[in-house]
C-alpha cells in the first residue's frame, strides 16, 4: 500500500489487525511484523502486545479517550487515528494532545475518510502519515501541503506563525 | 481600524486560490458533492432554496467606505443589485453563481475582506459592540481582542471540524449590545478587585431550538490568557461534544449535560497545561493591535451648535430622527448616527447597491470613512459632528436611509425566512411587511417607546426571537404557516428567554395580535415604563387573556389549534 509519510509517497508494511484478531495467538504468528491493534485490544493484552520485539502501533477511534494512551506511549511506535466520516473532527485534538501534552515522537497517521483537502490541517495538528481513502491520488494530494503557506496560530508543527514572522528582525 | 499587513494579505490571497482550485476540481467531478459542501461552507457559501448564498464576514462589524463600495460592486456584478446585512455582522448575497464565487472572493480580498468561516462547523465571525470606542459607558474598546481572536481562529487547524458551529462575542461596556450571554463563548471585559483588567468568561449560551443563557466559567481571566483559555474550551468541546445528533451538538448541550462545574474542571485542567505556552499574549503584542483602533482625529466642540438647535426646534421630522436614530457620543460636539435598514416595505437588513454607494460617500464626508454593522441589522456612522447632522439627514433621506424608527417596533430583527432560506418553515419578510403596514403611524410607534421585536422563520432562531421583547416564531402546521408569539425576552446583561403567549396563530392574525399585546401594554404601563419593564411587572397573564379571550371558541380550546402550543 502507498501512503504519504512526511510529504513523501512511500510503500507501507504496517498490518492493521481487527479487534478479533489482536489476541495473543495471532500476535505470536506475526512476531516480526509491524502491527496496529485497536486501543481496546491493547488494553486487554497490554503485556503480550507491548513485549513484542517488532514495532507496535495502536488504533485510536474518535470516541476513545486519548488520555488512556499516556502510560503506554513510550512503548508504541505509531498511533493511527481513524476518521470514519469526512466530518469527524476529534482526531485533530487527539493528535495535538499526543504531540504536545505527551510529547509522543512516533508516527501519527490518519486513516479512514482522509482526502487531499484535509491534509494540511492534519499535518499542523501533528499527523505525519496519511493513508488516503481509496480513489485519491497521493501525487495530487501532495499539493495540499503548500496551498496555504502562512499560519496565524501555533499548533503542533514547528513552522513559524505569522506572529513569529512579524516579530522577526527585518520583518 | 485594523489594516492588513503583507502576511494577512498573502494568507487570504492563498485562501482564494485554494478555493478556486476546489471549485474547479468539484466541477470536474474530482470532489464528491457532500465533501465539497463542507469545503464551500468554510468559505461562506451555502446552497439555499433558489440559489447559492454567500455570507461575507465583517469582523466585529467594522468596515470602511471602500469596503462598502466593494459590497455595492459585488451586488451589481454578481447578484441582483442588493445585499442583506445579518444579525451577526455579516453581509449576505442571495444569488451568486458558483463559478463566480472565486472572483467575488478575490474582489473581497482586494479590500482586505473574506468569507472564511462564516459558515460550517468552525469558529465563526467574532462579533462585538457596534458602538465600541465611542460611548461613555465603555470600560475598554473590545475590538483589539476581537482582531486577536479573528487571527487566531482563522484557518485554525484543530477547530475546523467541530461538532457544530461556534460563535464568540466580546463586549467592553456596561451595556451589553453583543448578546454575550447568548454565545458559545461570551467575553466581557472587567476589572477585578485588584484593579487588573481581564475577562469574565461565559460559556454555553445560544439560541437555536434549545435556547440557553450562558454560564460563567471564569469570573476573571487575565487578558494575556485570552487565547489559551478559549483554546482550552474549544479542545474540551471538540473532544467531548456530541456528534451523533446535529440538534444536540452545540457546546450548550455539553455544558448542560456535564454541568458547568464539571465542564469547568475539564477546561481548567486543559488550560493549566497550555496557559504559559505559545498562546500566551504579551503586552506589546496587544498594544500593537490596539494601536490600529486609535480614535480618529476628532475636533471636539463645546457649547451648542446654534444652527442645529434651530433646526431641531423648527423641523419636527429632523427632530424625530435625531431623537430616534442618534445616540450620545463620548466626544463633545459629536453624535452617533444609526442608519436604519428598516424602511417600511423593505426586508429588514436589505440594502441596494446605489444606497451602498451613497452611504459610502456619506461615511467619507461625515464619519472618517468608517461604518459599523449592528446585530439588529442596521448600520452606524459612529463619529458625526453635530453641526453636520442636518445635512447628513437630508442626504440619508434622499437615499431612503433616514427612516426614524430605531428602537421602535418597526426596527425589527428578521431572518430571510421562507423567501430565501431552505431551513425555514414560514415566511418572515411578509410578516415584517404586515406589521409595517399595520403600525405605520410614527407617533404611535414613538409613544410605544423602545420595543425589540425579533422574528425567526423557524426554530433555528436566526432572527433571535427567544430574546425579543416580543418574539415571533414561524412554524409549519400541515403545510401552513403559523406563528408562535413570545413575550419578555432580552439579550442584554439581563438576558432572558421569552415566555410563550399561547397557541400559535394564523398568518393573517399576526399583526392584529401584536396590536392587542401593545394595547394591553398601553393600558397597564406606568409613566414612562418600557414594554419589557411593564411585562416584567405584570407577567404574561393579562396579555394572554386579551389575545385568547376573543378566540375562546371550542375549536381554540380543544382543537388542533390549541395543540400547537
Amino acid at each position: 500500500m502507498r501512503i504519504i509519510r512526511r510529504r513523501n509517497i512511500e510503500q507501507d508494511d504496517w498490518r492493521q489487525l481487527p479487534e478479533s484478531a489482536a489476541g495473543a495467538e495471532v500476535l505470536d504468528m506475526l512476531v516480526g511484523e509491524r502491527v496496529i491493534v485497536p486501543l481496546s485490544a491493547l488494553q486487554r493484552n497490554a503485556e503480550a502486545i507491548l513485549c513484542r520485539t517488532a514495532p507496535t502501533g495502536v488504533l485510536l477511534r474518535p470516541a476513545d479517550d486519548v488520555r488512556e494512551l499516556e502510560p503506554l506511549l513510550d512503548r508504541l511506535c505509531l498511533v493511527a487515528i481513524e476518521f470514519p466520516a469526512f466530518n469527524e473532527g476529534r482526531g485533530y485534538s487527539q493528535a495535538r494532545v499526543l504531540r504536545q501534552h505527551y510529547r509522543f515522537g512516533g508516527e501519527i497517521r490518519a486513516l479512514g475518510d482522509v482526502s487531499r483537502d484535509k491534509l494540511a490541517f492534519m499535518e499542523r495538528c501533528g499527523f505525519d502519515a496519511f493513508v488516503l481513502r481509496p480513489g485519491e491520488s497521493p501525487e495530487a494530494a501532495l499539493e495540499a501541503f503548500t496551498e496555504i503557506s502562512l499560519r496565524y496560530q501555533p499548533a503542533a508543527d514547528a513552522a513559524p506563525t505569522i506572529g513569529d514572522q512579524r516579530a522577526a528582525p527585518g520583518a | 481600524m485594523y489594516q492588513y499587513d503583507e502576511f494577512d494579505q498573502q494568507l487570504i490571497d492563498e485562501r482564494v486560490a485554494q478555493f478556486r482550485g476546489q471549485v474547479r476540481r468539484f466541477l470536474d467531478g474530482g470532489i464528491p458533492e457532500e465533501e465539497f459542501k463542507q469545503l464551500r461552507l468554510r468559505n461562506g457559501l451555502y446552497m439555499q432554496r433558489h440559489a447559492h448564498m454567500l455570507r461575507v464576514a465583517i469582523p466585529y462589524g467594522l468596515f470602511t467606505s471602500r469596503q462598502l463600495r466593494t459590497f455595492a460592486h459585488i451586488a451589481r456584478t454578481y447578484d441582483r443589485g442588493f445585499g442583506h446585512f445579518t444579525t451577526r455582522q455579516n453581509i449576505q448575497y442571495n444569488w451568486p453563481e458558483l463559478e463566480d464565487v472565486p472572483d467575488i472572493l478575490a474582489d473581497l480580498a482586494g479590500v482586505q475582506m473574506h468569507a472564511i468561516q462564516t459558515s460550517g462547523n468552525s469558529v465563526r465571525n467574532i462579533t462585538s459592540d457596534h458602538l465600541a470606542g465611542v460611548t461613555a459607558d465603555e470600560l475598554e474598546d473590545p475590538r483589539p481582542y476581537c482582531e486577536i481572536l479573528r487571527q487566531w481562529s482563522t484557518l485554525h487547524p484543530e477547530f475546523s471540524w467541530l461538532p457544530r458551529k461556534f460563535k464568540i462575542a466580546v463586549t467592553g461596556s456596561s451595556v451589553d449590545r453583543t448578546a454575550s450571554l447568548l454565545h458559545d463563548i461570551g467575553l466581557q471585559l472587567v476589572d477585578n478587585d485588584a484593579g487588573e483588567r481581564g475577562f469574565r468568561v461565559l460559556v454555553g449560551g445560544g439560541m437555536g431550538r434549545t435556547p440557553v443563557i450562558g454560564k460563567v466559567i471564569r469570573e476573571f481571566l487575565p487578558l494575556v490568557h485570552m487565547l489559551s483559555y478559549v483554546e482550552a474550551i474549544l479542545r474540551t468541546y471538540n473532544l467531548l461534544g456530541r456528534r451523533d445528533n446535529i440538534h444536540k451538538a452545540r457546546i450548550k448541550i455539553l455544558v448542560n449535560q456535564l454541568g458547568i462545574d464539571e465542564f469547568r474542571d475539564l477546561v481548567e485542567k486543559e488550560w493549566e497545561r497550555i496557559r504559559d505556552g505559545a498562546l500566551k499574549l504579551d503586552r506589546s503584542g496587544i498594544e500593537r493591535i490596539r494601536a490600529h483602533f486609535a480614535p480618529p482625529p476628532y475636533a471636539p466642540v463645546s457649547g451648542d451648535d446654534l444652527d442645529f438647535s434651530r433646526r431641531l426646534a423648527t423641523n419636527p421630522m429632523f427632530a424625530a430622527w435625531v431623537k430616534q436614530n442618534t445616540r450620545d457620543h463620548k466626544v463633545p460636539g459629536y453624535r452617533i448616527v444609526i442608519v436604519s435598514l428598516k424602511a417600511p416595505g423593505v426586508p429588514p437588513g436589505d440594502m441596494d447597491a446605489d444606497q451602498m454607494d451613497a452611504l459610502a460617500t456619506l461615511a467619507d464626508d461625515y464619519s472618517f470613512g468608517q461604518l459599523r454593522a449592528t446585530h439588529d441589522q442596521n448600520l452606524v456612522l459612529a463619529d458625526v459632528e453635530i453641526r453636520n447632522l442636518y445635512r447628513l439627514w437630508q442626504e440619508l433621506a434622499r437615499a431612503k436611509l433616514a427612516a426614524a424608527n430605531i428602537g421602535t417596533l418597526n426596527d425589527m430583527i428578521c431572518c430571510p425566512g421562507l423567501d430565501f432560506c431552505s431551513l425555514a418553515n414560514a415566511g418572515s419578510i411578509p410578516i415584517a411587511r404586515q406589521i409595517n403596514e399595520k403600525f405605520d403611524e410614527l407617533d404611535y410607534l414613538y409613544d410605544l417607546g423602545e420595543i425589540q421585536l425579533k422574528m425567526s422563520g423557524c426554530m433555528n432562531a436566526c432572527g433571535h426571537h427567544h430574546v425579543g421583547h416580543i418574539g415571533i416564531l414561524g412554524v409549519d402546521k400541515k403545510g401552513e404557516e403559523w406563528y408562535q408569539i413570545t413575550l419578555g425576552g432580552s439579550a442584554g446583561y439581563d438576558a432572558a428567554l421569552g415566555d410563550r403567549l399561547g397557541a400559535a396563530i394564523e398568518k393573517e392574525r399576526v399583526a392584529g395580535v401584536i396590536g392587542q399585546v401593545l394595547q394591553v401594554y398601553l393600558e397597564l404601563r406606568q409613566e414612562d415604563e418600557r414594554f419589557i419593564d411593564t411585562y416584567r411587572r405584570v407577567g404574561i397573564a393579562p396579555f394572554k387573556e386579551r389575545v385568547y379571550a376573543d378566540n375562546s371558541t371550542p375549536e381554540y380550546r380543544t382543537g388542533r389549534l390549541a395543540a400547537t402550543a
